[in-house]
């Protein structure tokens, strides 16, 4: 399998404080990769430096086999993000915000576009509705269509499933299951939920003070800690020592 | 630099105003009130004084232009400060647009504003007050280009500020228009201002446009050197404002403040 994102070596530095410090992983075309860690453990900077918002201090990041420094706009064009911190403009009904977006992605036939995710992501009657106006889930929605509008090749989810209702947050990682096997994409997800890393994740990094202290799969992990789930896992590894590097 | 995505973002600020009627209210009132103020102040002067004896609309005249000045600039601002408040920036920073692409259409876009709210003020002087700003002349389309650029020079530097710095520089934003407002000699001829001040009046554009519309309408001439100043002016600081904003770019990339935005 090809590896769409290749992350070789890199930290990046706030002034003394090392926020990551050298990090090397990949995702496989057709792969969701795992990021896990405790809060401050450097997943949102390694996350910046893949959307290219933050220069890494030194190393390399290559997506789909171009480098991202010196092709930025290129990359881009051929990834997208969703997070809960991040939010579409309130008082523009979905339909322009989609609209925008696609225009900011060059996409061709954009109404197409629309009508195709708005119809994958149950967001046919909410079209006209202010966007501000929405629920939690649909926002969320909202923002998976906004982040899929140019079929990236690369997905990047920060907690993509943080504060939905059960229902709804298993209906997205259903969504993302399905559109991951038949479009081949990368995704890699960022979250605090173990059970939906569990289901939706091949492979896991575990990040802790800049660094990964382990990675593997989650069965793999849950057996060498000697843990009955990946939650278990996460606090063991979250109160250690950092065990690797 | 591509031109639907140019338009794109434009799109995204034509919904908003287009939604909202009190951004559109809020458009138009302010150069309404300010203008109407103004005249009235103008006329108070013209028929009292001597120095506008022949030139009933000059005060008026310049209080257009300076709030179309401040209309441009308090415009490109605040179309970026929308995506900080809608907590949006992030989304616009990691969408594939060239900052040439986000700067062009946050200018075309501030134009577009300011007229929204210059234009019913203007057509209202002349039933009001018997005044009509088309008394410069061709030239009025100089000074308006002139004020225009140094209203997005100015945009562009504040906007540099809020990427260095982040919401904080927010207050900045505000007031910057309300620093040089003295120095521009907007109302008041340059030999008003100290020696020291007028030095410094000299390195802004806008004393060479606001003397320019004053001598044309009180003097009926036209000193092209002004205009000529007024523009070499604002190259320079319209370059060094996009130089900084380049700057301030790749220094949010490097201390993180593309990802915090907002917080």
């Amino acid at each position: 399998m090809k590896n769409l994102v290749e992350v070789k070596n890199i930290k990046k530095n706030y002034g003394k404080n090392e926020a990551v410090k050298g990090i090397s992983f990949s995702i496989e075309e057709n792969e969701i990769l795992g990021l896990l860690g405790p809060n401050g453990s450097g997943k949102t900077t390694t996350i910046g430096m893949l959307l290219g918002l933050l220069k890494p201090t030194s190393g390399e990041i290559f997506i789909n086999g171009q480098k991202l420094e010196g092709n930025r706009i290129e990359i881009l064009e051929q990834i997208n993000f969703i997070s809960p911190y991040i939010e579409l403009p309130k008082k523009l009904t979905v339909k322009q915000n989609l609209t925008v977006y696609g225009k900011l992605y060059k996409i061709k036939n954009i109404n197409e576009r629309i009508e195709f995710l708005s119809e994958k992501l149950r967001l046919e009657g909410l079209l006209n509705n202010i966007t501000g106006e929405l629920s939690s889930g649909q926002k969320n929605r909202v923002s998976l269509a906004k982040a899929l509008i140019n079929e990236p090749k690369v997905l990047l989810l920060d907690e993509p499933t943080a504060s939905l209702d059960p229902e709804v947050g298993d209906f997205v990682r259903s969504f993302l299951e399905d559109y991951k096997k038949e479009k081949k994409i990368s995704i890699l997800l960022a979250s605090h939920n173990m059970n939906e890393v569990t289901r939706l994740c091949k492979s896991i990094l575990m990040m802790k003070e800049g660094i990964i202290i382990d990675k593997g799969n989650p069965e793999e992990l849950i057996n060498k800690h000697g843990r009955k789930n990946l939650e278990e896992v996460f606090l063991k590894l979250s109160r250690s020592k950092n065990e690797l590097n | 630099m591509s031109l639907t995505r140019m338009y794109g973002l434009f799109l995204r600020h034509f919904y908003l105003i287009t939604r909202s009627f009190p951004r559109v209210l809020d458009l138009v009132y302010w150069p309404t009130i300010q203008i109407t103020l103004w005249g009235f102040i103008s006329n108070f002067f013209a028929t009292h004084t001597t120095y506008y004896n022949n030139a009933v609309g000059v005060i008026l005249t310049c209080a257009i232009l300076y709030d179309f000045l401040f209309r441009t600039s308090i415009g490109f601002n605040m179309l970026f400060l929308e995506e900080i408040w809608s907590r949006n920036f992030t989304n616009l920073f990691i969408a594939p647009m060239k900052i040439g692409e986000i700067l062009t259409s946050l200018v075309v876009t501030a134009l577009i504003r300011a007229l929204i709210g210059l234009i019913p003020a203007v057509l209202l002087t002349s039933p009001l007050f018997g005044i009509s700003i088309l008394d410069l002349g061709i030239f009025l389309f100089f000074l308006f280009l002139s004020l225009y650029l140094f209203g997005i020079t100015l945009g562009i530097l504040v906007s540099a500020g809020l990427l260095r710095y982040g919401p904080s520089f927010e207050n900045i934003a505000w007031s910057t228009m309300f620093l040089l407002a003295p120095f521009g000699c907007i109302y008041y001829p340059i030999e008003i201002l100290p020696e020291v001040f007028q030095k410094i009046a000299y390195l802004l554009p806008l004393v060479y446009i606001f003397e320019e519309a004053r001598n044309i309408l009180i003097n009926q001439t036209v000193d092209i050197q002004n205009i000529y100043y007024a523009f070499l002016w604002n190259g320079v600081y319209f370059v060094l404002s996009i130089v900084l904003f380049y700057y301030s770019f790749n220094v949010a990339k490097n201390k993180g403040t593309l990802i915090n935005m907002g917080e």
